[in-house]
């Protein structure tokens, strides 16, 4: 298998209309599984965290786990549809070996959520409307790993393992419906709604929402016809592609390869495809058509789920805000730069940036300590920013000691390493490293003369009572002095000055 | 005591709490009596002294501790083989499960473990409770202490010629469509159905999951009371399973009284149709119970004529997807074929070795009945039909306490008679099938001896949803008014098993 002949995309926009249809599924990271109580994590011992009932044993019944349901509903609210007051569970029927009962139990004519919308903003600001089909709950299958081909796929392999510690994982799907207009955009529209969906679930808490470790996996649909046609043309379904670069590529793929196949007389067949991520292209998957029989019936084993008005109303209450709406919100806020406030959004800082803002620091300043020494210093220790062993109040702390005059920058760095080395807050770290500013009487008057003499009018407003004035002249002091000096001694002196 | 294996389970039940006798004695006598009759009777499949005496013993010294588990405390019981155990093979009745032995207990099991009553082995039945004989056990039928000529009645036949065998006091059936009140009504043994949801079915492996319900079987109408007590309550396991208590069967048996009790007979399971002598005994119920003092009126419940179509569209469905889980993958049987074995090819190999006809039969019809494009016209139309059951006996419900029919339209026929025709085999249940699409409780008391064969019938009691303490109440009145009669139960009159 290689690449297919590809027209040229500029080519492939201007001769056919591109529709698109998304289909994301979204792992749930609560703590059990979505029908048994085996722990939901990644990464354990395959075939560790598996029960009766996860691998299918001949009596074990399924129980919904409510919190699945509740982070469903969540989903759901998130995207602006409407909550099904009762909603059953089907069972999916076709043979697999990583699908333990050989059904998997899903929702399919009563779905939790339908009808729901979401607005995804692309890079320069353009805004699409993507209209939401619906979110169902599913269980994930296990995962199979094929040993002694040379592609690691099915065909060739020798033998396959499989691993049903994901077997039972609770999954959302969220289906939009077609996509129309996005043109030349379509790639880039099915990368950014990826990225909405995933940034959205990631702020609920819902999932962990990280593609590599397929929390988060997508299937794209895609579909071409000439500007004009009415009846839409055949599509294909490319598989779990799984990173946003990925998904916009496979999209732009399959354009290029429907549009060449059409334009020279053939015809699409209607399949899913993979991609290669490696290099680039889909390759035929298995057939697929509106004919697939699952032969869909409604789960006897579980009573339908009837969230109460009430319940969905808890649930709505709890929403975090939009992380679109949360983004411009900040910006506006902090009265950032573009592109330090798109520093600050792609180093995943905004939590804590935000966090130290409100514990008194400048937005300014939390920010070139978030995206400055303390990023230095993560990207030294190798780990990430978000676990170094700082908060984001003793870091607002430490800048108020600088502000004040108490800390130097110098001596708020060594503050920032004894806080990082567990040498407690920053108070107990000055204490314990003596980091005291030492008073030269006669520089500093010298210092604070020179610094008055910039800004007159300080004395005066002082007299007046405006003590906070001299806040002012403290920082030109410090600096002046290059901080090593007592922030105290420095006011002190000032107000003297004032009498 | 030499008549020890003819005593009832309470009666063995207060004897061991007054520790006139322990449950090892006892366990001992039912467990040697087995090992000795089911050569014959082939009603178990697995029989475990260790385990059984193990228990039994263990009940001893909690009674001997003052701890008195259950009412049944110390009683040895049998289990049908399509309930999981830890400590014994579980088959269902099937090649494809042979020698697997479950990694957990059912929730009954569990709950009969938890009351002290030792289980002395797993009962043979249809091969995954397809079937009204035994004959599609995998393992050969069951036979009927009546007559080992003859079935002993199924799916749970195994249980019903254990109990009427006296190879055990008791023992747990389930019923999908009669598997319990069949086997009880052609055995001269009580079989009750209990409301779905009664009984939690975690661990029960399944036929049809909207249809399947576990109960007891017994010889007198109180042991099923006391066992559907050990038996019953919310499941945590099961999400179908009630979350209300239906109270005490045992205290409707004891206060059972006929003042102001209304019958009503089905006109659509009055007929020709049964057998003469189970008509003719079946009349005689009614007749002693108006001369008791109940009003008796005949209710209509049209639907009841479609409801054995729409139950063989229900039940291939549910279970061709249930036993979708039968593919050599994680545990039974695994057939690898000669060739290039696929992983299609293996679960081929290994279902076609492994699944009896009967089985086949229904996974074909049950896949097709779920096609696309035929849904709607099978399953979606068995659904409906099985609504208007429920709105029928809703109906009659509202004139009456429970309705009373024949449990079964035949006595035991003989082995082989009807395996090759399964359309005439489905025909059994057509009295019982209604209850178990409309969720309700049902039981098969005996009734008598037909005339023409002097083998036993059964008369079946429906009671409305939940209001299993009403079905256990007729029962009693029932089983009351014949012991008047005979002096003793009805399986007193059985042919002694030793001399057959």
């Amino acid at each position: 298998m290689a690449k297919e002949a590809l027209m040229p995309y500029e080519q492939a926009i201007e001769q056919f209309e591109v529709v698109i249809g998304l289909e994301v599924h979204v792992e749930l990271n609560t703590k059990s599984k979505m029908f048994c109580g085996c722990a939901n994590i990644f990464g354990n011992e395959p075939n560790t965290n598996v029960c009766p009932i996860c691998i299918g044993l001949p009596g074990s019944l399924p129980a919904v786990n409510k919190k699945a349901v509740e982070s469903s509903i969540a989903i759901g609210l998130a995207l602006g549809c409407q909550i099904a007051p009762t909603g059953r569970f089907s069972r999916k029927n076709y043979f697999y070996p990583d699908l333990a009962k050989n059904f998997q139990t899903s929702q399919y004519d009563e779905p939790i959520a339908s009808e729901g919308k979401i607005n995804i903003e692309l890079e320069d600001g353009v805004v699409f409307e993507v209209l939401i089909e619906r979110a169902h709950m599913e269980e994930d299958a296990g995962k199979l790993t094929h040993i002694g081909g040379a592609t690691g796929r099915i065909q060739g392999a020798e033998y396959s393992l499989v691993d049903y510690n994901r077997a039972g994982v609770p999954l959302v799907e969220i289906v939009t419906k077609p996509v129309y207009g996005a043109g030349a955009r379509a790639p880039e529209l099915a990368a950014a709604y990826v990225h909405a969906i995933r940034e959205i679930v990631k702020s609920m808490n819902v999932s962990d929402a990280r593609m590599e470790r397929g929390n988060v996996r997508c299937d794209a649909n895609v579909s071409i016809r000439p500007y004009g046609q009415t009846k839409l043309g055949t599509r294909t379904e490319t598989k779990n592609v799984n990173s946003l670069r990925s998904v916009e590529n496979a999209v732009r793929y399959e354009i290029q390869r429907q549009a060449h196949i059409l334009a020279n007389g053939g015809t699409i067949t209607q399949e899913t495809r993979h991609w290669h991520e490696d290099r680039g292209y889909t390759s035929a998957g298995r057939p697929k058509s509106d004919a697939d029989d699952y032969r869909y019936f409604p789960e006897p084993d579980l009573v339908p789920v009837q969230p109460s008005l009430a319940w969905i109303e808890e649930i709505r209450a709890t929403l975090p805000e939009n992380p679109g709406l949360r983004r411009k919100r900040l910006m506006e806020a902090w009265g950032f730069a573009e592109l330090e406030f798109r520093d600050v959004v792609n180093s995943d800082l905004l939590d804590q940036v935000e966090a130290t803002v409100a514990a008194g620091a400048a937005p300014q300043a939390a920010r070139k300590w978030w995206t400055g020494e303390l990023a230095r210093l993560a990207n030294s220790q190798e780990v990430a920013v978000q676990d170094l062993s700082i908060t984001p109040t003793q870091v607002a702390k430490i800048q108020q000691l600088i502000d004040s005059g108490e800390l130097t920058d110098r001596m708020a760095r060594d503050v920032v390493a004894g806080v990082l080395a567990g040498e407690g807050d920053p108070e107990a770290v000055i204490e314990k490293r003596g980091l005291k500013v030492v008073s030269d009487d006669g520089a500093l008057i010298a210092a604070i003369d020179e610094a008055l003499a910039k800004q007159p009018d300080v004395l005066e407003k002082i007299r007046e009572g405006k003590v906070q004035a001299a806040g002012a002249v403290i920082g030109a002091v410090m600096q002046a002095m290059r901080g090593q000096v007592d922030a105290a001694r420095v006011r002190e002196l000032i107000l003297e000055r004032a009498k | 005591m030499s008549d020890l294996i003819h005593k009832s389970a309470s009666e063995l039940a207060d004897l061991i709490a007054s520790k006139s006798i322990s449950s090892e004695e006892v366990t001992s006598a039912f467990f040697d009596r087995s090992v000795e009759l089911n050569p014959k009777t082939n009603s178990y499949l697995y029989l475990n002294r260790d385990t059984a005496i193990a228990a039994a013993k263990a009940a001893d010294a909690a009674l001997a501790n003052g701890e008195k588990l259950s009412p049944l405390h110390g009683v040895p019981i049998a289990v049908k083989d399509n309930l999981t155990t830890t400590d014994a093979p579980t088959t269902s009745g099937s090649k494809i499960l042979e020698g697997w032995v479950p990694q957990y207990d059912a929730t009954v099991v569990a709950r009969l473990r938890k009351a002290g009553l030792p289980i002395l082995g797993k009962t043979n039945m249809d091969e995954f409770a397809m079937g009204s004989s035994t004959e599609y056990s995998a393992y050969g039928p069951s036979k009927n202490p009546w007559d080992l000529t003859r079935i002993p009645g199924g799916s749970g036949g195994g249980s019903s010629s254990a109990v009427s065998g006296h190879l055990a006091p008791i023992a747990i059936g389930s019923d999908t469509g009669g598997s319990i009140r069949f086997p009880a009504a052609v055995t001269g043994s009580v079989g009750a159905k209990p409301t779905y949801g009664a009984v939690s079915r975690y661990g029960l492996i399944a036929l049809a999951s909207s249809l399947d319900q576990i109960g007891p079987v017994s010889n007198t109408v109180l042991d099923s009371a006391l066992l559907q007590d050990v038996i019953s309550g919310h499941d945590k396991h099961d999400s179908t399973s009630l979350p209300q208590s239906l109270g005490s069967m045992a205290d409707a048996v004891r206060s059972a009284d006929v003042k102001g009790l209304r019958v009503g007979v089905v006109k659509q399971l009055d007929s020709d149709a049964f057998q003469p002598g189970v008509k003719a005994c079946f009349d005689d119920t009614i007749a002693k119970l108006v001369a008791a003092g109940a009003e008796v009126v005949t209710v209509d419940c049209p639907s009841f004529e479609y409801a054995i179509a729409a139950y063989y569209l229900i039940l291939p469905a549910e279970a061709s997807s249930n036993l979708a889980k039968f593919d050599s993958v994680r545990f039974g049987l695994r057939v690898i074929p000669d060739g290039n074995p696929t992983i299609e090819r293996v679960m081929a190999a290994t279902r076609e070795a492994g699944f009896g006809p009967e089985v086949k039969r229904r996974i074909i019809l049950g896949t097709y009945a779920l096609s696309s494009g035929y849904y709607d016209a099978y399953y979606g139309s068995a659904q409906k039909v099985r609504t208007l059951i429920q709105q029928d006996l809703a109906k009659a419900f509202s004139q009456v306490d429970v309705l009373l029919t024949p449990t079964a339209p035949t006595t035991a026929f003989k082995i082989g008679e009807k395996v090759n025709d399964p359309l005439a085999m489905y025909l059994n249940d057509i009295a019982t099938i209604p209850a178990n699409l409309a969720g309700i409780p049902g039981m098969s008391v005996p009734n008598g001896l037909a005339f023409e064969d002097g083998l036993p019938s059964g008369v079946q009691i429906l009671a409305p949803a939940m209001q299993d303490a009403q079905m256990y109440r007729v029962g009693s009145i029932v089983e009351q008014m014949y012991l008047a009669e005979w002096g003793a139960p009805l399986i007193a009159k059985a042919p002694k098993l030793e001399v057959l």
